[in-house]
């Protein structure tokens, strides 16, 4: 097993906790709640979380890098979308930066951008972002060997025994979300968002964009719109509904529920033990979108259990239920219950 | 002034087990219903202004959303608020109900100690949004830039209103830090920001 190979990479014993950040402010609130790393992204659309209002400026992420590493964080730069024909510059103008800032890691997704870094940056650590969506040994190898990938960020379509049979077999580190939204796709691979409203997570960093988003209250009913085509509606007092497609309520065929996906968020805490034993370096948090509130809370937590694991102690009860899309949590493909 | 909802509704902060969102009592919103809207919109105006001058980033944030007009619309309230955030000076204004679609592009609604709590980091907007505690309307991508704008601005509304104040700050703002932790305590609402140091 390669548990001990993973606990050597952090500064605390046990699993690194990765943080999100949209924000300075979330930065600084990941940091003082327990980050290990924290990962972030610039302003524009190289990173997957191209929100209205999120993001840093390069002066912003200048003082991020300053601030985390001055309480021995660790800053890593997302930049994993995937490069539009003709505007490729604009995303190795990312990693340029990313490099001449003193980020610790990027998390890249596309080849050809992997290909920029590794030749352009040789020193600049390599994370391969889970939109790559490599989820087997082979393909794991062949980033770590081609480019020098010295994480993976593992897709959420494993088992946690896939997930220690992929540790065994490659010498590189992975991670692994453990809180936060859930992507039924192959990751990386989803055009339901483009299909909707012409812009993806993939091309342009959003998954249904806000820009697209409409809600209307009809009668005792919320109604959750996205571009043209109602996802959800719901009635009074149920959970509010965010309209991505793939966790849309579908009518047909007399049946009428969530085809795809239920709009649930993954909370695999219970899992920790389980992922640490199976060799994954490091846990991910999601949330990059989310507030400062959302961020103190479930680092905090996360921080805690995995504190608890590695010093023997039970892992405490916590339960974030609350902050999840749905109001309801799920371990996801970890435990396949359904197979 | 505020109470704890009855409905069983729970709060967006961390975790289960959390008392619900306190809504202001009738009879204090009947109260607050009788003082003159000038000068509750003076005081507002001066805040907000404020606000602008010594947080200019917010407006980096928004963007191009700088040009919607807001509802903020506290709905344990007889009065809501318009806001326009505009860089060069943002104006509010107090509007009675029923205010008309056509006068906001972005309305975001809920209790008062829900927005307050968001305004100060300790309740997320997500949650709040997803357990019906809080509804958006309108311009989703304008209400997501104010909300990440605020959220990485830390306000802290006592320490904004004492600012107010000027050469006479200091006077306000001890005796503020004295008050506003026990009315914290007695009303459950979050009137600081999350993480506030202790004046």
């Amino acid at each position: 097993m390669t548990g001990a190979r993973a606990r050597g990479a952090g500064q605390r014993p046990g699993p690194e906790l990765i943080c999100p950040a949209g924000t300075p402010a979330a930065l600084r609130t990941a940091v003082a709640a327990g980050a290990d790393a924290v990962y972030c992204g610039f302003n524009d659309e190289t990173n997957a979380r191209n929100f209205p209002g999120l993001n840093f400026s390069r002066d912003e992420m200048a003082r991020a890098v300053r601030h985390a590493r001055e309480r021995g964080v660790r800053l890593l730069l997302a930049v994993n979308t995937f490069p539009r024909a003709g505007a490729f510059e604009l995303w190795t103008r990312a990693v340029d930066d990313a490099a001449r800032l003193g980020v610790d890691a990027v998390i890249l997704a596309d080849l050809g951008l992997l290909n920029y870094a590794a030749h352009r940056h040789p020193d600049l650590r390599l994370h391969l972002s889970v939109q790559a969506a490599a989820a087997n040994a082979d393909a794991i190898r062949f980033y770590a060997e081609t480019f020098g990938v010295k994480r993976v960020v593992l897709p959420r379509v494993l088992s946690v025994e896939e997930i220690a049979a992929i540790n065994d077999a490659v010498a590189c580190e992975t991670e692994v979300f453990v809180f936060g939204g859930l992507c039924v796709m192959a990751e990386g691979r989803c055009s339901l968002s483009s299909y909707a409203t012409g812009r993806s997570p993939n091309m342009n960093g959003v998954c249904s964009p806000a820009s697209h988003v409409a809600y209307r209250e009809e009668g005792e009913e919320l109604v959750a719109r996205l571009g043209d085509f109602t996802i959800d509606r719901v009635p009074r007092g149920a959970p509010a509904p965010y309209p991505t497609l793939c966790k849309g309520a579908f009518a047909a065929g007399g049946y009428r529920g969530h085809v795809f996906e239920d709009p649930a968020s993954l909370d695999a805490a219970t899992l920790i033990p389980q992922l640490a034993d199976a060799g994954v370096a490091a846990l991910k948090i999601e949330g990059r979108q989310r507030s400062r509130a959302y961020i103190e809370a479930v680092v905090g937590s996360f921080r805690r259990a995995i504190d608890a694991h590695a010093a023997g102690r039970p892992l405490p009860a916590g339960d974030l239920r609350r902050l999840s899309e749905g109001q309801s949590a799920t371990t996801g493909a970890y435990r396949k219950t359904w197979r | 002034m505020f109470r704890s909802d009855r409905e069983g509704r729970r709060a967006a902060g961390a975790g289960d087990g959390k008392p619900g969102i306190p809504t202001v009592p009738p009879r204090a919103a009947e109260l607050l219903a009788l003082l003159p809207r000038p000068a509750l919109r003076w005081a507002l105006q001066r805040l907000v202004a404020g606000v602008g001058r010594r947080h200019p980033d917010l407006f980096e944030r928004l963007g191009e959303h700088a040009s919607a007009t807001f509802l903020i619309d506290p709905t344990d309230l007889p009065v809501a608020v318009r806001l326009w955030p505009r860089p060069e000076g943002p104006q509010v204004e107090i509007v009675g109900r029923p205010v008309l679609r056509s006068a906001w592009h972005a309305r975001i609604a809920g209790p008062l100690a829900a927005l307050l709590g968001m305004i100060h980091g300790r309740l997320d907007g997500d949650a709040l949004f997803f357990s019906r505690d809080l509804a958006i309307e309108g311009d989703t991508e304008a209400v997501l830039a104010l909300r990440n704008a605020l959220d990485d601005a830390e306000l802290d509304l006592p320490d904004e209103a004492a600012a107010c104040l000027g050469p006479l700050s200091p006077l306000v703002a001890r005796p503020a830090g004295l008050v506003v932790p026990l009315a914290e305590r007695m009303t459950g609402v979050a009137l600081s920001r999350a993480g506030r140091p202790p004046l």
